[in-house]
């Protein structure tokens, strides 16, 4: 069943829904321009502002729900952006809203928590000011009706994910990682603005209704090319495969960053991207589709292997989120059913993976901001609110049976292997790894002997921090199957990205992919637990074998992009450079040292005698004379 | 016999040239530069004579007017420089240069 | 015939004083041979014809120019000599280079035109009634402005020359007062004792006797003193030399 026909709206609740953005982009304004003058009070208006957005986002999702299925796809327009050419305005339809609530939702709760994590930082109202701008335009983003609003929101959120990775930016690794993120995205960016620029002319229009309900019949290659530019935009912006290397080093901003932008949201904004185009750039069995799938594919068992060897628990944390991004990529390639497991995925995913990253936040809070997991050991006791809560975290991200992520990535693992075998069973070897790793993961912080530093004296987080964990947690018990049980999700979803064929598919607990995706699973823990769970944890990493270093060196991915890229344009600019300063250079300098050495000379012929003038006089009037003579006899 | 005197003109015009460029002293320079000027005249003395017209010798008198005025503000002058330098060799005076 | 043996006996006698002109170490010397060479122009002018401009070369020029040059070499300074050896590379060499050339140019140029025998100025003075009547003439009718401008020139120069020559005092001049103030302020209220001008010696750089039969010191004239201790002119009394000696060291110390 095709996408329900967007419609016109004015007025009413969702008329009003730009409040979502304008809220937290005042509070951001506010926050910034009012300087020192808001630093006791910074933090709750952020909070405040993040709140407020939320709840104009329940009130949209509740208004919209009133409405029949086939008209929730609602355009408000704004005004005229670019006169005669773009207007702005917003798209409320059961995919952007869903997006809203999870940013809004999990934004906020995230908000809470960083009141404690940043409490002692002197610059905690700044961190808020961009939090606030953070979800500004990451709503701008996902709400925006055309392509032109999303890239404004594209390159808003980016912005603040810069500022935030360098958030502390005294420190060299940090103020490097934003730039690595800057400028890794600018190669994606650049796919999204070429895709874009086709669009335009493909289409003459950039609004998600000119686009995806146009008359015209474009050329089969054409919609590859702009379905491949605007994948590269993804896979920048989502740390896929091969523009993967940034997303780890971003683990040096503030935990709550990590979990907020890095982790929850903005990282998933490529897979938005795909499925919002799903239906004309990305149809099932396209090119662009397949090249989306084979990067998921690509990208989740890269992540998964990076994970497994990190000894940083953030880092472990970001190879997870860059494997689980990998799955909605790969789950978005597969039409309607795979749109909605993605999307399913990718907000189970919201809630679990903000879970573990404000738990590992929690865990670094108590041991002194300490991140390598063999100085961890034993803290389930010291920690129980985070354990328990990281538990719950632990067990929906590797599918345990009933909880959040069993549900989304099992549905995504079976809706690809019904498509395509080989890829299928590449994402059940890598729902095995998952269990690897986040065991591994358990094991060595909360598990085992202590292996402290000794000036660690692990206490529970405050009550602002725990709650937010807690309420994350039971968004990661009981969220994903609320969605996928009865196919309530993909019902909902249906006027956005459009319905299967055949209806919705029943729910199988028992399946061949999805008993062997919980026997990997469960060989990964157990072989976690053989490792890193009964023997004692070295507390100097060992050197491990080759594929050890292999994924403890992210893949060689930064040695790629160094010989490939980065040594090839630094002799570039160096032959570039020799060529200016030898070449163009010498060529001015040359002519003005000749000119100016000439002069030097010349110079010296003023010598200030009188006489020596008069000679100089006499030798003209002479050769005068002798040219009038000369000049006289022809 | 006009050829005559006009080449003695140019010689006692030429001997005064090499005066003024190798004679230091800043009067010899300025008899030099009279013996020029009277060369001069000695050419528009002969010119009158060949073609019979008396504008020539009007022009030789003012050329001994303006003469008279040149000399008394040039040794002035000299006399200031000299004052004040105690010489009056125009070498000394080169500091106008590079 | 008359006018050619002139001419040549002129030439001759006027290169010849040209060249003494710039050949002569001593200044006064070429302002000697410059008014030889104006005295023989002003004869050439004379049998070209031209009488007024001679009676004005003799008296302008040998009179009036001449007697200026050598009344500022008296002001510099008679008796300087020039060194003629020449301090600038290479300008002695291309100077005379530079003006042979042009002599022969100026020679090529006249040799190459052909003149016919000269019109005289007969006509054009008959016309008027005489050399000066015609000059007359033409200065008060045709030439009347330049003739005005020329004499604002010479009064113009007068005027320079007066400015440029005149010196302002510094201070003012010391009254007979202010002498006789500063002489009684000094260590020497009375004159100094003269010389000792002795039968021997009509010289005045011969110390003076005190009564006492001492020699003072005080009576030595200073530059001549040290022009005698540098030449070894001392007298033969010991006594006399020692003072003069004294002089001299007493000189050098105050400096």
């Amino acid at each position: 069943m095709e996408p329900a026909k967007i419609v016109e709206h004015a007025g009413g609740v969702i008329g009003a829904s730009w409040l979502m953005i304008a809220l937290p982009l005042l509070g951001a304004a506010i926050l910034l321009l009012g300087g020192r003058r808001t630093d006791r009070w910074g933090h709750l208006l952020g909070v405040a502002m993040s709140l407020a957005s939320f709840v104009v986002a329940v009130v949209t999702f509740f208004e919209l729900i009133g409405l029949p299925g086939g008209e929730r796809r609602r355009a408000v327009g704004l005004f005229e952006f670019i006169p005669g050419l773009v207007d702005m305005g917003l798209l409320i339809d059961p995919l952007s809203i869903s997006f809203a609530l999870l940013i809004t939702g999990v934004g906020s709760l995230i908000h809470i928590y960083s009141i404690g994590y940043m409490s002692h930082d002197p610059g905690r109202r700044r961190f808020f000011s961009y939090l606030n701008l953070f979800v500004a335009a990451m709503l701008l983003l996902v709400l925006s009706h055309n392509y032109v609003g999303l890239y404004i929101g594209w390159e808003g959120v980016g912005l603040a994910s810069y500022l935030l990775i360098g958030f502390w930016q005294y420190k060299p690794s940090a103020a490097t990682a934003a730039q690595k993120a800057f400028i890794v995205n600018r190669v994606g960016d650049f796919g999204l603005a070429i895709g874009i620029f086709t669009i335009w002319t493909t289409f003459g229009s950039v609004t998600f209704q000119g686009v995806f309900e146009s008359t015209l019949k474009p050329e089969q290659g054409v919609l590859t090319a702009i379905g491949l530019l605007l994948l590269l935009g993804a896979c920048g912006k989502s740390a896929q495969v091969p523009l993967q290397s940034w997303l780890l080093d971003a683990m040096e901003g503030p935990t709550p960053v990590s979990a907020l932008i890095h982790a929850a949201t903005m990282v998933t904004a490529g897979v938005y991207l795909v499925v919002r185009s799903g239906a004309v750039f990305f149809p099932e069995g396209s090119t662009a589709a397949l090249f989306a799938a084979i990067v998921g594919t690509v990208t989740l068992l890269a992540g998964a292997i990076i994970g497994m060897a990190k000894d940083d628990i953030k880092k472990g944390l970001a190879g997870s989120t860059m494997s689980q991004i990998g799955y909605m990529m790969l789950g978005a390639a597969f039409g309607p059913v795979g749109y909605a497991f993605a999307i399913g995925h990718l907000i189970t995913h919201g809630f679990f993976k903000a879970n573990l990253f404000l738990g590992a936040g929690s865990v670094m809070h108590a041991m002194n901001d300490e991140v390598n997991m063999r100085r961890y050991g034993a803290l389930r006791k010291a920690l129980p609110v985070t354990f328990y809560t990281f538990l719950i975290g632990y067990l929906a991200i590797i599918g345990f049976p009933l909880l959040s992520g069993y549900f989304t990535k099992d549905g995504i693992i079976e809706t690809v292997i019904h498509h395509n075998e080989v890829l299928g069973w590449l994402a059940v070897l890598g729902a095995g790894l998952t269990g690897f790793y986040m065991s591994r993961m358990v094991f060595m912080t909360f598990f085992g002997e202590k292996r402290w530093a000794d000036d660690a004296h692990p206490h529970e987080s405050p009550a602002v921090m725990t709650i937010p964990l807690v309420l994350l947690s039971i968004g990661s018990i009981f969220l994903g199957g609320y969605l996928v049980l009865g196919g309530r999700f993909m019902t909902f979803l249906g006027p956005a990205v459009g319905m299967p064929e055949g209806g919705v598919p029943a729910f199988h607990p028992f399946t061949v992919p999805g008993l062997a995706t919980l026997a990997l699973v469960a060989v990964g823990a157990a072989i976690a637990w053989l490792r890193y769970g009964r023997v004692p944890v070295p507390v100097t990493a060992p050197r491990g074998s080759f594929l050890t270093t292999f994924a403890r060196r992210d893949l060689y991915g930064d040695a790629l992009n160094e010989s490939l890229f980065m040594r090839p344009g630094q002799w570039l600019t160096r032959i570039a450079v020799f060529f200016d300063n030898r070449g163009v250079d010498g060529l001015v300098n040359g002519l003005a040292a000749g000119i100016g050495g000439t002069s030097g000379r010349l110079r010296r012929v003023q010598t200030g005698f009188a006489r020596s003038y008069a000679l100089s006089i006499l030798f003209g009037a002479a050769v005068v004379a002798g040219a009038l003579l000369l000049v006289g006899n022809l | 016999m006009t050829t005559h005197y006009l080449v003695l003109s140019a010689l006692l015009f030429a001997i005064g040239a090499v005066g003024v460029l190798v004679r230091r002293n800043a009067i010899v320079i300025f008899m030099c530069v009279e013996l020029m000027l009277n060369a001069c005249n000695l050419a528009f003395v002969t010119f009158a004579r060949q073609h019979g017209n008396l504008d020539g010798q009007l022009i030789a008198f003012f050329v001994m007017v303006v003469a008279a005025a040149e000399v008394v503000v040039g040794l002035a002058i000299i006399v200031t420089i000299f004052r004040t330098r105690r010489s009056a060799s125009v070498d000394d005076a080169n500091l106008l240069k590079y | 015939m008359g006018e050619t043996i002139t001419f040549w006996v002129l030439a001759v006698v006027s290169v010849a004083a040209a060249l003494g002109l710039v050949l002569s170490r001593k200044a006064v010397y070429c302002a000697l041979m410059l008014g030889v060479v104006m005295g023989s122009l002003a004869v050439l002018y004379a049998v070209q014809e031209a009488p007024f401009l001679a009676a004005v070369q003799i008296i302008v020029y040998t009179g009036a120019v001449m007697m200026l040059f050598l009344f500022v070499l008296m002001l510099v300074g008679v008796d300087s000599t020039d060194s003629l050896v020449e301090t600038i590379k290479g300008q002695r060499f291309w100077a005379i280079v530079a003006g042979l050339g042009f002599a022969a140019l100026l020679a090529l140029a006249i040799g190459n035109v052909a003149f016919v025998r000269p019109t005289g100025l007969g006509g054009a003075t008959s016309q008027y009634g005489g050399n000066v009547q015609g000059l007359a003439q033409l200065i008060f009718t045709r030439h009347v402005f330049a003739f005005e401008v020329a004499s604002a020139l010479l009064i113009t120069a007068a005027l320079a020359a007066m400015v440029l020559a005149h010196r302002e005092r510094a201070k003012a001049k010391p009254t007979q007062k202010d002498l006789a103030r500063a002489r009684f302020a000094g260590p020497h209220p009375t004159p100094l004792p003269g010389p000792g001008v002795y039968a021997r010696h009509n010289a005045n750089d011969m110390p003076a006797l005190l009564p006492d039969g001492t020699v003072s010191e005080l009576s030595v004239n200073r530059i001549i003193a040290r022009h005698d201790v540098q030449e070894g002119r001392l007298p033969e009394d010991p006594r006399l030399a020692e003072a003069i000696r004294q002089a001299v060291e007493v000189e050098e110390e105050s400096k």
